[in-house]
């Protein structure tokens, strides 16, 4: 298992670094080691995208430590605040703007637009026993 | 609506399916609480030659500059200039603006729009749209414009016998949700109407509609049941809004919510679109016939109110 861990750390620097998605690592990784894909760490980072007042992936699970950046796709302006102020809020997030926000603790995000409320989406922290 | 429709009093609570669009020009006169068209706009305002008269625009987003409008401080001084060139019967006391004053609450798009309105020559009355608290600390609206109000901005005064109310529903929103006007608020609202007659006109005057038009968009105020619920026993409330960017109106009893159009940009009918953005392929050539003002007067002893809303062209 360390070995494969080490092993899909070493590839998934080298697919982040050659500019692939998370998603084509894990899809890489499946198809090379079928057997550890599932218990695999996600990789460090995170993208939402906000396009007609909605965020997506809806969910996101990354790894404890991982960095998770919204990017505003919209015309009108967005910004990200937490239930509970449970992590930090954006700025105001003009078209095309992003933030970025590192998640140390394991735990379940809720957020929203603070704009546009009934805008919602989740992000899963994972705890990364890495 | 049909003439049976008519009767609705303060004691019969019946919701009248009644969302209206209003075409251009046609003035519509609430008595009773129910609204009836009198024809085209001119000879209609001949008819209301008294009381009081006061003027709305709402949504001028300034700063914003993309399609389908590069230039939405531009739009907004045409605006203020079809405010200055109505011939009303009677000067206009005011004007309200139901907020979204600047795009991005930047001091220099409230500068901008300050400069703009204020060629109106008129008093202005503002309540805050969710774009004018996108500073970081949330300040700016209530530090320009919140002088003598409370919270988050709201506050009443009374004008020719009508008593105004100016409310904020768009601080700090909680997610999953609408419109909030929050506990504080509510509060307010229960004690300054308390001890006043029921036949005191009221206007109601926020920037997310006051009723639930589309939630699924966020067009709406979770606690906006309670704030009506306090106005049930008046005679005449007309509840004033903006936020959706074109004119809706439905009456509810002695209550008519009645909605402005944007000096900015469209956006589309509720669930008519991917988003509650503008709308962005707007044929430029029409885009000034959906931006515009609303003029409203108020007849006294009838408690009769009218909505006349003006497009910028056409």
């Amino acid at each position: 298992m360390s070995i494969a861990k080490s092993i899909s750390n070493t590839m998934r620097s080298a697919l982040v670094a050659a500019g692939l998605g998370a998603a084509t690592a894990t899809m890489l990784a499946a198809v090379v080691l079928p057997g550890w894909a599932q218990s695999a760490p996600q990789a460090n980072t995170g993208a939402i995208s906000i396009d007609n007042f909605t965020f997506t992936p809806q969910t996101l699970t990354v790894k404890a430590g991982a960095t998770v950046t919204w990017t505003n796709k919209d015309d009108i302006p967005h910004g990200i605040g937490s239930e509970n102020n449970a992590f930090a809020r954006s700025k105001a997030l003009d078209t095309d703007d992003s933030y970025s926000f590192t998640f140390a603790t394991p735990g379940t995000y809720k957020y929203f637009c603070y704009v546009h409320p009934h805008m919602t989406g989740t992000i899963v922290v994972e705890p990364n026993n890495g | 609506m049909s003439e049976s429709d008519r009767d609705d009093g303060v004691n019969r609570r019946k919701v009248l399916e009644c969302m209206t669009w209003v075409g251009t020009g046609v003035l519509w006169t609430v008595s009773g609480g129910v609204p009836r068209s009198l024809g085209i706009m001119g000879e209609a305002v001949a008819a209301e030659a008294r009381g009081l008269t006061f003027l709305q625009i709402s949504d001028s987003h300034v700063g914003f500059h993309l399609p389908p409008n590069p230039n939405a401080l531009g739009t907004l001084g045409e605006a203020i200039a079809k405010v200055n060139a109505l011939t009303l019967p009677q000067k206009p006391a005011f004007m309200i603006h139901t907020g979204d004053i600047s795009h991005l609450s930047l001091q220099a798009q409230f500068d901008d729009a300050d400069k703009v309105i204020s060629q109106a020559r008129l008093d202005v009355h503002y309540v805050p749209g969710e774009h004018d608290f996108l500073d970081p600390d949330r300040k700016f609206y209530v530090d320009r414009y919140g002088r003598g109000t409370k919270g988050a901005g709201w506050y009443s005064f009374d004008a020719n016998g009508v008593h105004f109310i100016g409310l904020v529903n768009v601080f700090n929103l909680k997610g999953g949700g609408m419109g909030d006007l929050g506990a504080e608020q509510l509060e307010w609202l229960e004690d300054d109407l308390k001890g006043r007659s029921a036949s005191t006109p009221i206007v109601v005057f926020a920037h997310i509609p006051l009723w639930t038009i589309y939630p699924e968009w966020g067009w709406g105020t979770d606690d906006s049941a309670q704030a009506l619920s306090y106005l049930k026993r008046f005679g005449s409330v007309t509840v004033l809004n903006g936020h959706i960017h074109q004119i809706m109106q439905k009456v509810e009893g002695s209550v008519t919510f009645h909605t402005a159009r944007s000096t900015a940009f469209p956006q589309p009918a509720p669930g008519q679109g991917p988003s509650p953005g503008p709308i962005k392929d707007f044929p430029p050539d029409k885009l000034r016939t959906v931006l515009g003002i609303a003029n409203v007067t108020f007849k006294q002893n009838e408690q009769r109110l009218a909505i006349v809303d003006s497009p910028l062209q056409g």
